[in-house]
């Protein structure tokens, strides 16, 4: 059997990648995938203590999350293409008609 | 007496300066001048009617009526109360009686002016405050009648604003006032530290009940109030302020600036002589003060251009002569002075307006000449004036100016005897600059453009600009072309000289006559008269002793009143041959003795003195020291330092609102980091350490 480190471990780290690449990168798709990844992170720690505690909420619980990722990625894929239509661009640095 | 009718007398000048002052733009200027005249006519009539009262046999020497309380605060008391005795009584008397006088003349003076019903509203005004003035019982309230005439006077020199010349004239006198009256407040501080009252009752009799209050207290409180009264009666060093105050319409000079406003000082004097009693320094100063502005404006006065100018500066020097009698003691002479000097000083002023108002404007005495016979009214009323005030005999002058002349002499030793000699001097000086006004304006060729004048005003516009430093009536009239609106039936106007309305002239008419025998209540026993003006004040001077003992010696009073009409006689002879028999000799002496000219022409320097020592330094010292360090560090420097650090503030926090996604995700991260930190190692450090195990 796995020890439940490993599996915090990896969500960690896929978390983090998650955080850094929202941070880092400019494409709006490629920050969207982060934040899908982040979710995603999250998914695996929920599952793997669910396992740990061999209890049934942190299952459901990721359902919740797997069906609010799927809305916003219909709302934000949405977004980008109206966006990218108005602007001709994704890079998020040169959305900021708002700020000056 | 009814009391009710003695409180009218300030409240209707006041009544009617609040209906012209409020309504008066809108109503007919008959409407107007009959509120102005009535507010004055009324008073003066409940002044007659006290004075008779008073007169009267078994009738109180004084009484007082007590109003409101006023300011109570743990012991001191000031109420709005009145006092009224002999002195009051001749004071109210002055500024009702002439100043009704010349309200009536204003109707005819200022009949085309534009603000009529403003100058008539300050008028009333300015007589309610001075009716404050003398009624007063208290120094405080005689202090707020003090304020008040001098924000009258201020209104009324300003009263041309339209004119620069006008209005800094105006400022001038508000701030030359404004010295004294801080000397007059400094006074009133002492009195309350030393006495616990202002009321003037309570602050003699306390004086009188100690015998041994005298000196260095006493005279600083005198020389504090002689301050105030030096700024108010334009005495030295504090005078430049009247021959400018000029600039105001012509009947304004005679009803505040010579008959009423500036004698307040001498009031001042005169009321508080219980106290300048016991202080023989004080009382030294008066007096040295009085004769040397009476001998120091006398001698400026006989170089001046400008008619008007000449009678300020004679009015500077007569002032002078009051101050010089309220200095030996003789406050009696002082104020018989004052009363005789409101007299033939109106008179002069109001035939000097006349003039000016027969030449449509025309101020300088060098273009005028050989009015005798064009304006035969003004002529013979001013020549009144004139006698009157150079003390020929029998008119009043003589009696007031040779009674404090002899008190003078009375006083003795060699301070006593020097001030009898220069204000003897002065004596002949008056003399000659008065008969040298005379000459110039009545006698003479005319000097005067006659196809100028009988082109009406509107030549007057362009005309002689140059000339007299002073216009009041020139420009007004200039303005009134442009006004065709006034259609008040005075064309008479644009046709050249002419005698001025009967509503001027029967104002002048009574105040010559009244020149002629003001003088006549005063007459002393040495010269077969009884001196009722001194038996009339009597009470108030001398409350105990009574007059008796002043009857005693009055044997070398013939002489000295000889020598003093000598005096004049010798100035009317100096006038008489420079002015009129070689009208030439004049200038020739004035380029003889070009240095000794040119020194009085300029007045001594004394403005350009004061401008140097004084202004100048003070407009440094506010630009350089309030206006630099002052305003442009601590004001400005605080608020410029505030909105400085705000926007530093604003700065620095606008970085986080930077609208870029990835910086407020940044952002997000690190508080979440900080946050987990914080629960780690502060909240449950327990489980640090199973971490870190």
């Amino acid at each position: 059997m796995v020890p439940i480190a490993y599996y915090l471990v990896l969500g960690a780290i896929l978390f983090s990648i998650g955080v850094c690449a929202f941070l880092i990168k400019r494409n709006v798709i490629t920050i969207f995938l982060s934040i899908e990844l982040m979710l995603n992170a999250v998914n695996l720690t929920f599952v793997a203590f669910a396992h740990m505690w061999n209890r049934i909420e942190g299952q459901i619980f990721v359902f919740f999350v797997m069906v609010v990722a799927a809305a916003e990625a219909a709302v934000g894929l949405a977004i980008i293409i109206a966006l990218f239509r108005a602007r001709q661009t994704l890079n998020v640095d040169q959305v900021n008609l708002m700020k000056d | 007496m009814n009391d009710t009718l003695l409180w009218l007398i300030p409240t209707l000048p006041f009544a009617g300066f609040l209906i012209n002052g409020t309504l008066g733009r809108k109503l007919p200027r008959a409407l107007v001048s009959t509120v102005a005249l009535l507010a004055t006519l009324l008073p003066a009539l409940i002044v007659l009617k006290l004075w008779i009262y008073m007169s009267s046999a078994g009738a109180p020497d004084h009484f007082s009526l007590t109003g409101a309380p006023w300011i109570a605060i743990s012991g001191f008391q000031v109420n709005f109360a009145f006092a009224i005795d002999h002195l009051t009584l001749v004071m109210l008397g002055i500024v009702t009686g002439v100043g009704f006088l010349i309200h009536v003349y204003s109707v005819g003076y200022m009949a085309e002016e534009e603000g009529f019903w403003r100058f008539f509203a300050y008028l009333n005004l300015f007589m309610f405050f001075m009716l404050v003035l003398v009624l007063s019982a208290s120094f405080l309230l005689m202090f707020v009648g003090w304020e008040g005439v001098g924000l009258a006077s201020y209104l009324l020199i300003g009263f041309y604003f339209k004119r620069d010349s006008a209005a800094n004239a105006g400022k001038k006198a508000f701030i030359v006032n404004r010295i004294g009256d801080f000397g007059f407040l400094l006074a009133m501080f002492l009195l309350i530290a030393h006495f616990g009252s202002l009321d003037f009752a309570t602050v003699f009799g306390q004086v009188d009940g100690a015998p041994g209050l005298t000196g260095g207290f006493l005279t600083t409180i005198c020389l504090l109030l002689f301050v105030g009264a030096v700024g108010k009666s334009a005495q030295i060093p504090l005078y430049i302020w009247l021959p400018d105050a000029m600039e105001g319409p012509t009947p304004v000079s005679a009803l505040i600036h010579a008959a009423t406003m500036v004698t307040a000082g001498v009031y001042m004097v005169a009321r508080c002589h219980v106290l300048f009693d016991r202080s023989p320094f004080a009382l030294a100063v008066v007096a040295i003060i009085g004769c040397a502005t009476a001998f120091f404006a006398a001698t400026v006065g006989m170089v001046q251009h400008d008619i008007k100018r000449v009678l300020a500066y004679s009015t500077i020097s007569q002032l002078g002569y009051m101050f010089l009698g309220c200095g030996v003691a003789a406050y009696e002479a002082g104020i018989f002075h004052l009363m005789t000097h409101a007299f033939f000083k109106a008179l002069l002023f109001l035939a000097a307006g006349s003039v000016i108002h027969a030449l449509s404007g025309e101020q300088d005495m060098r273009n005028m000449g050989g009015l005798r016979k064009r304006i035969p009214i003004t002529f013979w009323t001013m020549t009144a004036g004139v006698f009157a005030i150079a003390g020929v005999p029998p008119l009043a002058g003589f009696f007031s100016k040779d009674e404090i002349l002899y008190q003078t002499y009375l006083r003795g030793g060699a301070l006593g005897y020097t001030l009898w000699f220069v204000g003897l001097v002065t004596a002949g000086i008056t003399s000659f600059y008065m008969f040298r006004l005379w000459f110039k304006t009545f006698f003479g060729a005319p000097r005067f453009d006659e196809a100028a004048l009988s082109h009406g005003h509107a030549a007057h516009g362009d005309h002689d600009e140059d000339l007299a430093p002073v216009h009041a009536h020139r420009d007004t009239h200039a303005t009134m072309v442009a006004e065709p609106e006034h259609d008040s039936g005075q064309t008479a106007h644009s046709h050249g000289v002419h005698e001025s309305p009967a509503v001027m002239w029967v104002p002048l008419a009574i105040l010559a006559v009244l020149s002629f025998i003001g003088g006549w209540v005063g007459v002393p026993l040495a010269l077969g008269g009884h001196n009722e003006m001194e038996h009339f004040l009597g009470p108030v001077f001398h409350p105990v002793e009574h007059v008796a003992e002043h009857i005693t010696s009055r044997g070398a009073e013939p002489l000295l009143a000889t020598i003093s009409v000598l005096a004049a006689a010798i100035g009317f002879y100096f006038a008489y041959v420079l002015y009129y028999r070689k009208p030439g000799t004049a200038a020739a002496f004035a380029e003889r003795y070009k240095g000794l000219y040119n020194l009085l022409d300029h007045k001594y320097w004394v403005d350009e003195i004061y401008g140097r020592l004084i202004v100048s330094p003070l407009l440094m010292f506010s630009r350089i020291v309030l206006g630099g360090l002052v305003d442009g560090l601590v004001v400005q420097g605080t608020g410029a330092t505030l909105a400085g650090g705000t926007r530093g503030l604003g700065w620095l926090v606008r970085r986080m609102q930077s609208g870029n996604i990835r910086s407020y995700a940044g952002w997000l991260a690190l508080g979440a980091a900080v946050v987990i930190a914080i629960v780690l190692f502060v909240v449950h450090p327990a489980s640090a350490n199973t971490l870190t195990r």
